[in-house]
């Protein structure tokens, strides 16, 4: 598929074997353990990531997040942090409000209570200026691939280039086609979205969200609706994109297997809050019936096959 | 009783968020003309899109038009042996009124009613917010340049309207009922007046290209993202075009010529 394997780093721990030392506790989830210093000292030339680095190499710091949409509550006090240099999962049932909160770390959404930090700054009290700025070292990936459908795909990623640098055509082309090259498309660029397979949109639009070389990409869902081959090629890229481009990449999904096996860290969401936090294997050994029962795919238990309702006999006999 | 008042009151207070949220789109929409001249090649192709799309089925209209104003002008001029006429009540009716008025219900069922259809699912695919992931304002990027070519394309339409509808207006009354050649040109050339007649045509499809393109683009990046609300935005954004093209009507006529 034209994948590259990871560029050895000397300064970047193995993936999956990253230095465990530490680990905050914070509102009773445990916080991700500390990343040694030289993970940060490797971040890219950016300036912003080390200039505004925080001691405990937490990228993401979300505190006492509430998210309402009309009378339902949909998050309620979620705590929790995203290391840097890290594959985040954010875990979760349907509608348990997973992606909103990928739209409340993105600044696409105003929570109702609570902080986003990302870079030590709080997303929503930022300007529409400074929250533009912080886009260009964000990239993401939606559930749908989003790609612009009237621009053909190399003319897809062009486009952030062409909206936030001067560099000259040719060079435009030079980066357009080494990032089609790693997702394996670059024999794709003249086609269409309309033309694509839904598993080569989601690479294309992967390859549009590191187009600008950010320093952390959010996935939406990555592996929904996918085959097993095109799920088998975007685990391979997240988790070899992140370390070959040193990003930090928290993936919102509720398929257990596929985002446990390439995730550092997991995060599973439960009622509007944080259920469980830890290594997948640690999570995996919860003891919790609700993350059990989420983990390992049961049909029922404290999440309910039923929506709430009376009771079947009543409804029937009026 | 008091149910029925609340319900009122959250109607009105509704309408008037969104009229809210119009006027904010639209004064976000005026901020991207400062960054048009750097992309010419977006507002090139949205008055290619907008205008040109939208010129032969203007063209053939205004033809059709003409030729019922100059049949049904003539069967009342001539009641009054003032056939000869027919030339300045053709070219005077499609200048002030039906040129703009025509135009713009035209555009804003072809191209008014794809506009919206057009932002609504970008918005219902995401693709408007990526554009603001990538830290692009689709305000500026997107709508812009389709208020602009809409702008630009409304007057042009409408002055192919007219022409069409005077050619119209020339064949049936010269080419079919004998009304003579040159007291159709005379006396439509006599009773023209450009500052006055010509003028306010103007104004009037360049008041409409505005106000058709703000509601398609608003309906459209207002629209619920699902396919149901694409297509009520859609029907939305054609019936308060129609019916704010022909309210405004009444009111820049009476401005025009109340005096």
């Amino acid at each position: 598929m034209g994948l590259r394997g990871p560029r050895a780093n000397p300064l970047r721990p193995t993936p999956g074997r990253v230095a465990r030392a530490g680990g905050d506790r914070t509102s009773g989830t445990d916080a991700h353990p500390r990343t040694d210093e030289t993970t940060r000292a490797s971040s890219p030339a950016t300036g912003s990531v080390a200039d505004t680095a925080d001691a405990s190499g937490v990228l993401i710091r979300i505190r006492g997040l509430g998210f309402r949409r009309s009378d339902r509550s949909i998050l309620d006090g979620v705590d929790l942090d995203i290391q840097r240099g890290r594959v985040t999962g954010i875990m979760g049932p349907s509608g348990v409000g997973k992606t909103t909160l990928l739209d409340l770390i993105g600044g696409q959404l105003r929570p109702d209570a609570g902080t986003v930090e990302v870079e030590g700054r709080d997303v929503h009290r930022m300007s529409r200026r400074e929250l533009f700025r912080l886009r260009t070292r964000m990239g993401k990936l939606f559930q749908s691939g989003a790609l612009l459908t009237d621009l053909s795909v190399y003319e897809n990623l062009a486009y952030p280039l062409r909206e936030h640098t001067l560099l000259p055509e040719s060079m435009i082309r030079k980066l357009v086609l080494m990032k089609l090259e790693a997702v394996g498309l670059r024999g794709a660029r003249d086609l269409m979205p309309a033309q694509l397979s839904g598993g080569m949109a989601r690479r294309v639009a992967l390859a549009r969200a590191v187009m600008l070389d950010p320093t952390v990409v959010l996935y939406d869902e990555p592996f929904a609706g996918q085959d097993p081959v095109s799920v088998g090629v975007l685990m391979s890229l997240i988790r070899h994109l992140n370390d070959a481009c040193d990003l930090t990449s928290v993936i919102v999904s509720h398929d257990v297997v596929e985002t446990a096996s390439i995730a550092d860290y997991i995060y599973v969401l439960g009622n509007g809050r944080v259920m469980a936090g830890g290594a997948p294997a640690e999570v995996r050994a919860e003891r919790s019936d609700w993350v059990r029962q989420f983990m390992q795919a049961l049909p029922d238990g404290p999440v309910h096959f039923h929506y709430p309702a009376p009771r079947l006999e009543q409804d029937l006999l009026g | 009783m008091l149910d029925s008042l609340a319900r009122l009151g959250r109607g009105g207070l509704r309408t008037l968020e969104r009229l809210g949220r119009a006027h904010l789109l639209l004064v976000g929409i005026l901020g991207g003309l400062a960054s048009m001249p750097a992309r010419p090649g977006l507002l090139v192709a949205q008055i290619h899109n907008i205008g040109v799309r939208s010129a032969l089925i203007i063209a053939v209209s205004g033809l059709f038009v003409g030729m019922v104003l100059g049949l049904q002008g003539y069967y009342v001029l001539s009641g009054f042996g003032a056939e000869e006429s027919l030339g300045l009540m053709v070219a005077a009716s499609l200048v002030r009124e039906l040129g703009p008025v025509v135009t713009a219900l035209l555009v804003a069922g072809r191209a008014g009613s794809a506009l919206t259809a057009e932002i609504g699912l970008m918005g219902a695919t995401d693709q408007l917010s990526a554009l603001k992931m990538m830290a692009v304002d689709p305000v500026q990027r997107v709508l812009a340049p389709r208020f602009f070519g809409g702008l630009v394309a409304m007057p042009l339409l409408a002055a192919i309207f007219s022409a069409m509808g005077i050619m119209g207006g020339w064949l049936v009354g010269v080419g079919l009922l004998g009304v003579d050649d040159g007291a159709f040109w005379s006396q439509m050339q006599a009773g023209i007046d450009a500052h006055q007649d010509v003028r306010s045509g103007a104004v009037k499809s360049l008041v409409f290209g505005i106000l058709v393109t703000w509601i398609a683009l608003f309906q459209g990046y207002d629209a619920l993202p699902t396919s149901e609300g694409v297509s009520r935005a859609t029907t939305r954004s054609v019936v308060h075009s129609a019916l704010a093209v022909l309210a405004l009507d009444f009111v820049l006529t009476a401005l025009t010529f109340g005096d």
